[in-house]
């Protein structure tokens, strides 16, 4: 079970937390232009890479606020949490 | 006879001889001392013959001393009580414990099964996989059976398990596993430094290897000086010992598990077992090491046993596990045990070093001698010694005994090691795989690191300690490391095997060296595929004395070295956890926090019977005297719909909104307009997944120009508040806009039917209620029954309805002083299967319906969704899957017959005809309507729409059931909305 250093509430059990997938997917800033294609890229078609990852967790249990984390898939080792922002 | 006929005059550090304990096993009375685990009380009181071997029935005894045991397999208790599969050199023996052999019928010393011994030959390696091949229809009821009867082990307890387990989270500077010398070592160093120190061990007391031998440490008696350290360790207060705990699992992060289990008479209190989560900052691996089994004929007759656990039955329990004993293996140990048997008054047949020139004057040594074949069937009557180098001419030579103590050196405990994801590496020299790097924080410390000599063990564990509390900041504190004169390393040359015949290597799953032989040979290479072929390892002990012996006999076997074929995959739990520790917490009552809302009281009171919404617990209705659960739900709708109702709707998910930019946000967070709201309005509104999908619905009023109050269903409070920040922080950071979820700070009650105008009129006597002054989707500060409320005009029932919002403090008074005030109204209570009832009449949608697949326009509120704008969920709309023709749209059923009820379940089809076909779609929510007096259902049905006025079929092939129904609108009732004016 990971322990996730959230900037705000300290170094917490993974249960705090809630994921929220990739956090490398950018949304489109007008979605009535994207093409059908590129829509659904946004929607379904994101990396599962072995290895580093950045993804978004949200401390649902603690300061609510949602984290930008660099995980290892692999080993699971932590890199850095951040604040997210787009 | 003596009840305790191998138990010696003296001696015995881990019982107490002023306390004898009775104990039965397999039916029989014995007598034990407290202190005793079964298998010593077992060898003491005579008894040889424990268990059945897993596939053959051989008969077995006692082989080891802890959790490596293989052989011992017994369960405690009986029926609602019974403990299976246990090693009874795990089990502390208690007054009046009932234990039973495993695998055996009708004992383990008569044993019918015992036949397939005779058989053997016939049952090699993946015997199951080639025998039960074909044809697969006789699987079910012959096959399975058959192997389940033949390879089973202990019965399942009858009855569910009603002990108290439990579990614990705690966090550690330094957790160390294993309290032998070297782990005693560490945790003093680490405790001394100022470190939080948890220290688990598997035994009663600490000791590790100092249990089963003496030995010196500073100058004393080494069990003397663990006993002055734990005592110190005992007295911080920043030092936890748990004992009898073993460190079973190590997780991501340095989370470990820790299985205590106090068993025997634990306390009042204690719970039966308990599943320790300890966060450790870094851990010290001192798990010790297990004594590996040399091969030969008959190496798993009773009385054939590891030659540590001989000797520590005569050093802790004052037990002989023989009268006359040969004692064998390839390194130093079996000497120190030979003496320790022999001062505890065993016979010493022999000392066979497979090694030559260990002569040893005071020992009736064979150097360069080995053990070739067991004599004895049911037990050990003596064994045939040859010479190890196989010198032609050798005659052997039989001596008569029965013990046979054996030694084939030390495998580290790498296990925790390993399940840290470190690297293992093969010491080909020494014939040892010892840990190599660490995968974590962590060390390994003594003989789990390779170290076997009692000096190397206290002075590495301490260096660990000093290490393992640096981790944490800590200064390597004052003292030096303890001292031991012994430096007595017991390097033993990879050895292991003689002669054919039966050789075993896993006792515990009946795999001999043929079987990997015969693996091999087929064409097997990676270990791991010979760890399931054979079962090799896979038993309760997880190889813990067969593991190497099998990897050892698998090289030579293909003829590689040891390291390129590697050892299987070392998995959490080391030894076995109960199932009841590890679900303690997560099944019954307490499994989750109970929320109740503030007119819980009332409702409980009124006798209420609940369901669950989420956390939340709900009236599901009120009973009443001489009425069925439908009549009193139709009761509560007709009173509802005739004159009036009140409904506590506190459990709905509630949102404040404000900030410059709060109306633009909630029109990206909804699909249809919010920022168009006038002050004092409100409007019903559908948050759309960015997929499409329905994910919520709930109504939106604004309170001011940047102040709203928003509503989410009860079941996805928690979610929609989670996606409003996520759309807050990640997407549109730049907003200003502020999101509190405000569910616990507000309680609400409905007020529904015709007369809820008049009743609400006298409970807020100010507030203008007419439909000019007060219209539908208004909402108004006002006070209700003397407290300061915010009303909403809003209907589910379809009804002239009110939702009064109080402080949740004040709710209970809210709900008490409405019911008084609605006495002469006969205000109904109602609960959520009549709130259900009267919404499935009007049609409107719940989570039933926007189930995460529907679009607006499946449910038919397509016109709700507004064209233009970014907002979440929209452009998918616009996608082609989601436009097509033929998508499941949501329509009303109507049942024909009046007095059929609709079961849950049920597909909604086009024939009545029973056969298999694809369903036009499923019933979402049913129910018996007062109303219109039969069973209504909204549904979601291919083409739905198109298809109103057809009749189709509701179908639960299940139970054989099908009743016609009628396609019609899915709102039932008062489809132009009179009375929602009253």
């Amino acid at each position: 079970m990971l322990l996730i250093p959230c900037p705000f509430c300290g170094a917490r059990d993974e249960t705090e937390f809630a994921y929220g997938g990739d956090a490398g997917v950018e949304r489109p800033t007008d979605p009535e232009a994207a093409t059908d294609e590129a829509w659904t890229d946004y929607l379904c078609f994101h990396d599962n890479p072995k290895g580093p990852h950045r993804e978004l967790w949200f401390h649902r249990d603690g300061c609510r606020r949602w984290l930008e984390v660099e995980r290892d898939t692999w080993t699971h080792e932590l890199g850095a949490v951040r604040l997210s922002r787009p | 006879m003596r009840r305790q006929p191998f138990r010696a005059a003296e001696g015995g550090h881990l019982i107490d001889r002023t306390e004898p304990l009775r104990f039965d096993f397999d039916g029989h009375r014995h007598e034990g001392y407290r202190g005793d685990s079964l298998a010593s009380g077992l060898l003491a009181a005579g008894v040889r013959i424990v268990a059945r071997s897993f596939k053959y029935h051989r008969p077995r005894g006692v082989w080891g001393f802890g959790p490596e045991e293989p052989n011992a397999m017994v369960t405690t208790g009986v029926r609602e009580e019974a403990r299976p599969n246990l090693k009874a050199t795990e089990v502390p023996l208690s007054e009046g414990l009932e234990a039973f052999g495993q695998n055996a019928w009708p004992s383990v010393s008569w044993d019918l099964g015992g036949a397939a011994g005779l058989a053997g030959g016939l049952m090699p390696a993946g015997f199951y996989y080639k025998t039960f091949m074909a044809p697969a229809r006789w699987w079910p009821a012959l096959y399975e059976p058959l192997i389940r009867r033949m390879a089973g082990f202990g019965p399942a307890p009858s009855a569910p398990d009603d002990a108290f387990y439990a579990k614990r989270r705690i966090h550690a500077d330094v957790l160390v596993a294993g309290g032998g010398p070297a782990g005693v070592a560490a945790a003093l160093a680490a405790a001394r430094a100022g470190a939080r120190v948890v220290l688990a061990d598997e035994n009663v007391r600490f000791g590790g290897d100092l249990l089963r031998a003496p030995g010196e440490i500073d100058e004393g008696d080494g069990l003397d000086w663990i006993d002055t350290a734990v005592a110190e360790l005992e007295a911080m207060s920043h030092v936890r010992l748990l004992r009898r705990a073993t460190v079973a699992g190590y997780y991501d992060h340095n989370l470990l598990t820790v299985a205590e289990r106090p068993g025997g008479e634990a306390p009042a209190g204690a719970p039966a077992a308990r599943l320790w989560f300890v966060r450790a900052r870094d851990v010290v691996i001192a798990a010790g090491a297990h004594e590996r089994p040399l091969l030969f004929d008959g190496n798993d007759r009773p009385g054939v046993m590891s030659a540590s656990a001989a000797g520590g039955y005569a050093h802790a329990y004052g037990v002989l596990a023989g009268r006359n004993a040969v004692v064998a293996g390839n390194n130093d140990s079996i000497y120190r045990v030979a003496r320790l048997l022999r001062s505890a008054g065993v016979g010493i047949a022999a000392v066979a070093d497979t090694r030559s020139g260990g002569d040893i004057r005071d020992l009736p040594c064979r150097a360069g001698g080995t053990v070739e074949r067991v004599l004895g069937s049911r037990r050990v009557r003596g064994v045939l010694l040859r010479r190890a180098d196989g010198r032609a001419g050798d005659k052997g030579e039989r001596i008569a005994c029965d013990l046979v103590a054996v030694s084939g050196g030390w495998s580290p405990a790498v296990h925790l090691h390993a399940q840290a994801r470190g690297s293992l590496g093969y010491n080909e020299e020494r014939g040892l795989i010892l840990p190599d790097r660490p995968g974590g924080a962590n060390r390994s410390a003594g003989a789990a690191a390779g170290r076997f000599d009692l000096d190397g063990c206290l002075a590495e564990g301490w260096t660990a300690g000093v290490a393992a509390a640096a981790s944490s900041g800590h200064e390597r504190p004052a003292g030096e490391p303890p001292r031991s004169p012994d430096r007595s390393a017991w390097e033993a040359p990879v050895f292991w095997q003689t002669g054919g015949g039966k050789r075993f290597v896993d006792l515990q799953y009946d795999v001999t060296a043929a079987d990997v032989d015969l693996a091999a040979r087929e064409g097997y290479r990676s270990v791991e595929h010979v760890k399931r072929y054979t079962a090799l390892g896979m038993g309760t002990d997880q190889g813990k004395t067969s593991g190497m012996a099998g990897l050892v006999l698998l090289s030579e076997a293909l003829g590689r070295p040891v390291a390129r074929t590697g050892t299987t995959t070392f998995r959490p739990p080391y030894t076995p956890v109960p199932m009841a520790a590890m679900a303690s917490g997560l099944i019954g009552e307490g499994r989750d926090a109970l929320r109740r809302t503030a007119a819980d009281d009332w409702h409980e009171a009124r006798g209420a019977l609940f369901t669950a919404a989420g956390l939340w617990r709900r009236p599901r209705y009120y009973p009443r005297e001489g009425m069925d659960e439908e009549e009193a739900i139709s009761a509560e709708v007709r009173e509802t719909r005739a004159g009036v109702g009140i409904v506590d709707v506190g459990t709905l998910g509630k949102v404040d909104i404000q900030g410059r930019d709060a109306a633009a946000f909630l029109d990206l967070l909804y699909a249809n307009r919010m920022s168009s709201l006038k002050t004092g309005r409100g409007r019903y509104g559908l948050m759309l997944r960015e997929d499409g999908r329905v994910f919520d619905d709930g109504v939106v009023m604004r309170l001011g120009e940047n102040h709203f109050y928003l509503t989410t269903t009860t079941a996805h409070q928690h979610e929609a508040m989670q996606h409003i920040e996520l759309l807050l922080q990640t997407v549109w950071p730049e907003l200003e806009v502020y999101a509190t979820d405000v569910t616990e700070h507000w309680f609400a009650a409905a007020l529904a039917g015709p007369g809820s105008r008049a009743l609400l009129g006298r409970a807020a006597p100010e507030l203008d209620l007419s439909d000019d002054a007060f219209p539908m989707m208004a909402v108004r500060a006002a006070t209700v029954a003397g407290l300061s409320a915010l009303v909403f005009r809003m209907s589910f029932s379809g009804e002239l309805s009110y939702e009064i919002a109080v402080p949740a403090d004040q709710g209970l008074a809210l709900w008490t002083r409405l019911l008084t005030e609605g006495r002469e109204d006969g205000l109904t209570p109602y609960g959520t299967e009549a709130m259900g009832t009267m919404r499935i009449e009007k049609g409107h949608v719940t989570h039933a319906e926007a189930d995460g697949r529907t679009t607006p326009d499946d449910l038919g509120l397509g016109r709700m969704v507004r064209a233009e704008g970014p907002g979440i969920g929209k452009r998918s709309l616009e996608l082609p899957a989601l436009r097509r023709k033929g998508r499941q749209q949501l329509v009303g059923l109507s049942v024909i017959d009046g007095e059929a009820r609709i079961p849950p379940g049920c597909q909604v089809v086009e024939s009545d005809d029973m056969k298999p076909a694809p369903p036009l779609g499923h019933v979402t929510s049913f129910c018996y309507s007062p109303t219109l007096g039969r069973a209504l259902a909204l549904a979601l049905v291919e083409n739905g729409r198109a298809r109103t006025g057809q009749t189709v079929y509701i179908a639960s092939p299940m139970i054989d059931l099908s009743m016609a129904a009628e396609i019609v609108s899915p709102v039932f009732y008062d489809a132009q909305g009179t009375r929602l004016h009253g």
